[in-house]
């Protein structure tokens, strides 16, 4: 991911282009040109460009971050991965915000293990929870192989975090087990959510499982068995941005797609 | 800190939710000064505009319109020898908060329970013989039957607009809907969902086998639709956020579209949000409440003084309000004596995940409510003598909206993630459907409910204490049940098939229901319930007890309707009895 590009600069570029510049987000935080065999004919309003300044994470934690991503989620012939989503900066922004200080969760003491059955014990919160077991991995890494996490081949890669997910590798501090449930989780979360959370840049999620969005009004289709639905996906800032034509009660109108899924 | 006492009312409703609200109104209606009481914060439809109401990290995975649990949460343990750990982010079930309550974020599923849900030990008794129970099952009797209630379901239906199929008209069965549930006076007052792609299939291979599919009762409004109080609902467009979510078209019923339209703004009622209830007052003898404490949102501690005082909340709430108020005798699983915590029941479940190649489902439009059941194996619909469990449930496919990050299934064995799960996530999101049961789950000596000892809520009260595991019955009547769900997929010929059966103990870590009851429940005996046939306390006979806490064991079915058809049947009682003579009724 080309980080050396600031936003700010890149947006100036896109004003020469015009408002309704038809570069999508992912293309615009990447600067990939589009062709991945995706449709990205939609609008895309300049405002869903997000910035990439990261709020929470470290340089060195996100290269952690996208490295594991890139392990989850790969971009393939099927379309872009977790990373190329932007899913990185969704995690930053989670951990960031309230869920990443455990705001709304229960954090008073004492903290024994608890069974299984008990659920969250641990008393770091889940900033925490990325910020300890980054540090402990990328401290065993450098023991074992002389490199970070992030440096390491993809294939050693991905046998570290299914070690770590089967808990058959300890950490100091915290569960190698949780800080993986967390990680997943917070992967697939990014990647399916709107891409107002910073993630699923283009709808790369969405267009994957073909998920449409923010719903239209489906009294019709939904009795239409088994045919398809193909539309261009419609995120928040779609809807928000004018780019999507409104029914009667507010819901978009899908643009249906020319090819099948 | 010195309290603020406010001008007595007549009665005080602590919970603006489903039960709250509906007696609210009637009372307010009957001429009675009302004050509600609801600690959460105001909410109305204007909350919920498109296009932020479709945001599935928002509601259904930060849990915008559930309890803070930083402020207060439960703690569990499987068994009375473990140590009860806070609940500290949600899982198995989520409470709500705010005005409106769990009826503002419910799918909107509105059963009538079985005539035997109500008769459970009397019935199966008389059919098997006592040694159907296992030893330690404390399932008994509600002290009101079905068709007591039968009036009260209606009026509930009416109101909350409910969609669906009448099954037994005065007791003539009728084609399309459910045989099995009691008879009805009259026939739901509108028609039920449209059917989806996945329903139709289950419907044909249920059809095949010799079962009965219907649709499952709706409250999610078919058609626009005005009530008996004069609030008009929206009809549903089938956009698929229902369940976590408030609805943009105003057309899931719920007390902000059913009740509240003619209630706020009533001259007899007032509503205060961000209040918290932190005790019932009881009188020197403590067999008379004379209002509550609560704490308000500038952190004050005010009185408000009442003739009567309805407890509407959650169960949970319920719950721990009588024991931080000396409401009736706490429940001791050891000495197996008290009734307050006693019998708290859940449900369990069972799922088919069918896979197909070639076929294409639209999971994601639907509704809330929107589903085709049948009932050959719920309650004691069928013969139990030779399977060695008692109760059952709902079997059905239901089509309430898949999202992308709770829904994309992938067949057993495809690696955890990479590009092998991410062709599969692909392939399945749109080419999947669930076959699941939904099960009542028997009470037992066992489970149950009391005051935690260590943890504290933020005012420095004891959280509620939940000690709950599943038992053997349970294990066998959902095995059951998924045997049966398996057949059915079978019939419909997907290319795979993955089955989820909750073998183990129990866990708050995966969402499962959040059909939680018992606690405070109903019956004819004070020794083995906490409230009487009219939810009104034995002990502090001017308090009614309204909700899933009054179940004595839970059903297979889902339980706002009935929910709904006690708040009618207790908010008559005080009407037209209890205000006239206060004191227990009989």
């Amino acid at each position: 991911m080309n980080r050396d590009r600031p936003r700010r600069e890149f947006l100036k570029g896109l004003g020469t282009l015009g408002a309704a510049a038809a570069l999508p987000a992912a293309a615009a935080r990447t600067g990939e040109r589009p062709g991945d065999g995706h449709d990205h004919s939609a609008p895309v309003s300049v405002a869903s460009i997000e910035s990439t300044t990261l709020l929470f994470l470290t340089r060195a934690e996100a290269d952690f971050v996208d490295a594991a991503l890139s392990c989850f989620i790969p971009s393939d012939d099927l379309g872009p991965g977790a990373r190329e989503a932007g899913v990185t900066f969704f995690i930053d922004r989670q951990l960031h915000g309230a869920w990443g200080a455990m705001a709304r969760g229960y954090r008073l003491g004492p903290w024994p293990e608890g069974t299984p059955q008990q659920g969250y014990q641990s008393p770091l919160t889940p900033r925490e929870v990325y910020r300890t077991a980054i540090r402990e991995i990328d401290a065993l890494c450098e023991t074992k192989y002389r490199k970070r996490f992030a440096d390491l081949p993809q294939p050693q890669q991905e046998a570290l975090l299914k070690t770590l997910d089967a808990g058959e590798l300890t950490l100091e501090s915290v569960s190698g087990t949780l800080f993986m449930n967390l990680l997943w989780t917070n992967t697939q979360e990014g990647f399916f959510a709107d891409p107002v959370y910073g993630g699923n840049h283009d709808k790369a999620g969405w267009r994957l499982v073909g998920f449409p969005g923010v719903a239209a009004a489906y009294t019709d289709h939904v009795e239409r068995h088994g045919q398809p639905y193909d539309v261009e996906p419609v995120g928040i800032d779609d809807m928000l941005g004018r780019a999507v034509e409104l029914d009667e009660h507010g819901h978009p109108v899908h643009r249906k797609l020319a090819r099948s899924r | 800190m010195a309290t603020i006492r406010r001008k007595s009312a007549d009665v005080v409703v602590v919970g603006v939710g489903v039960a709250g609200s509906i007696l609210a109104k009637e009372l307010a209606d009957a001429g009675l000064k009302v004050v509600g009481l609801e600690r959460g914060p105001h909410r109305d439809v204007s909350d919920f505009p498109m296009p932020y109401t479709h945001d599935e990290l928002r509601y259904a995975r930060r849990h915008e319109l559930m309890q803070d649990l930083s402020r207060e949460t439960i703690t569990f343990r499987n068994t009375s020898s473990e140590t009860a750990l806070p609940m500290r982010e949600f899982g198995s079930f989520v409470m709500g908060d705010g005005l409106g309550g769990a009826g503002l974020h419910w799918d909107g599923m509105t059963w009538r329970f079985l005539p035997w849900d109500f008769e459970t030990r009397s019935r199966s008794v008389a059919r098997y013989g006592a040694s159907i129970f296992p030893a330690d099952c404390t399932s008994q009797d509600w002290g009101i039957t079905y068709d007591e209630l039968e009036p009260h379901y209606d009026r509930f239906e009416q109101v909350y607009a409910v969609g669906g199929k009448v099954g037994n008209l005065k007791g003539e069965i009728q084609p399309g809907g459910n045989p099995f549930e009691g008879p009805r006076a009259r026939a739901y007052p509108n028609p039920p969902t449209k059917t989806t792609h996945a329903g139709a299939l289950f419907g044909q291979a249920a059809h095949s086998l010799g079962y009965k599919p219907f649709p499952v009762p709706s409250g999610n409004s078919t058609r626009p639709y005005t009530n008996p109080y004069g609030a008009s609902l929206g009809a549903c467009v089938y956009c698929g956020y229902c369940g976590r979510f408030g609805c943009e078209m105003n057309a899931k019923a719920s007390p902000q579209t059913a009740v509240l339209p003619t209630l706020l703004g009533h001259r007899n009622f007032e509503l205060r949000t961000l209040t918290n209830v932190i005790r019932v007052n009881l009188d020197s003898k403590g067999r008379r409440a004379t209002g509550v404490t609560y704490v308000d949102a500038r952190g004050r501690l005010v009185e408000q003084p009442a003739e009567i005082v309805l407890l509407t909340s959650y169960v949970f709430g319920n719950v721990r309000l009588m024991l931080l108020s000396g409401i009736g005798q706490p429940y001791d699983p050891g000495s197996f004596k008290g009734v307050v915590g006693r019998n708290y029941s859940y449900q369990h479940y069972s799922v088919v995940t069918l896979f197909f190649e070639d076929r294409l489902f639209n999971q994601f439009m639907g509704a809330g409510a929107l589903g085709v059941a049948i009932d050959e194996y719920n309650g004691d619909n069928f013969d139990h003598s030779k399977l060695g469990f008692i109760g059952g449930g709902v079997i059905w496919t239901t089509s309430q909206g898949v999202r992308p990050i709770a829904y994309h299934p992938v067949p057993q064995g495809t690696p955890k993630w990479g590009s092998t799960w991410k062709a599969a996530a692909a392939r399945y999101f749109n080419r999947s459907f669930n076959i699941s049961s939904q099960g009542g789950v028997q009470s037992y000596r066992g489970n149950c409910l009391d005051l935690d000892a260590t943890y504290r809520d933020s005012y420095g009260l004891p959280l509620l204490r939940m000690t709950f595991d599943f038992h053997e019955n349970e294990h066998k009547m959902s095995a059951y049940l998924n045997d049966r769900a398996k057949e059915l997929a079978a019939v419909v010929k997907p290319s795979k098939t993955n089955v989820t059966l909750l073998n183990g103990k129990y866990g708050i870590v995966r969402y499962q229901s959040t059909h939680n009851t018992g606690g405070a429940i109903m019956g004819a005996d004070p020794a083995t319930s906490a409230v009487n046939k009219y939810s009104q306390s034995w002990d502090v006979p001017n308090v009614f007890v309204l909700g899933a806490s009054a179940f004595p064991q839970n059903s297979g079915y889902n339980p706002t309707g009935t929910v709904g058809a006690l708040s009618y049947w207790t908010a008559d009682a005080i009407k037209s009895r209890y205000v006239k003579n206060p004191g227990l009724l009989t």
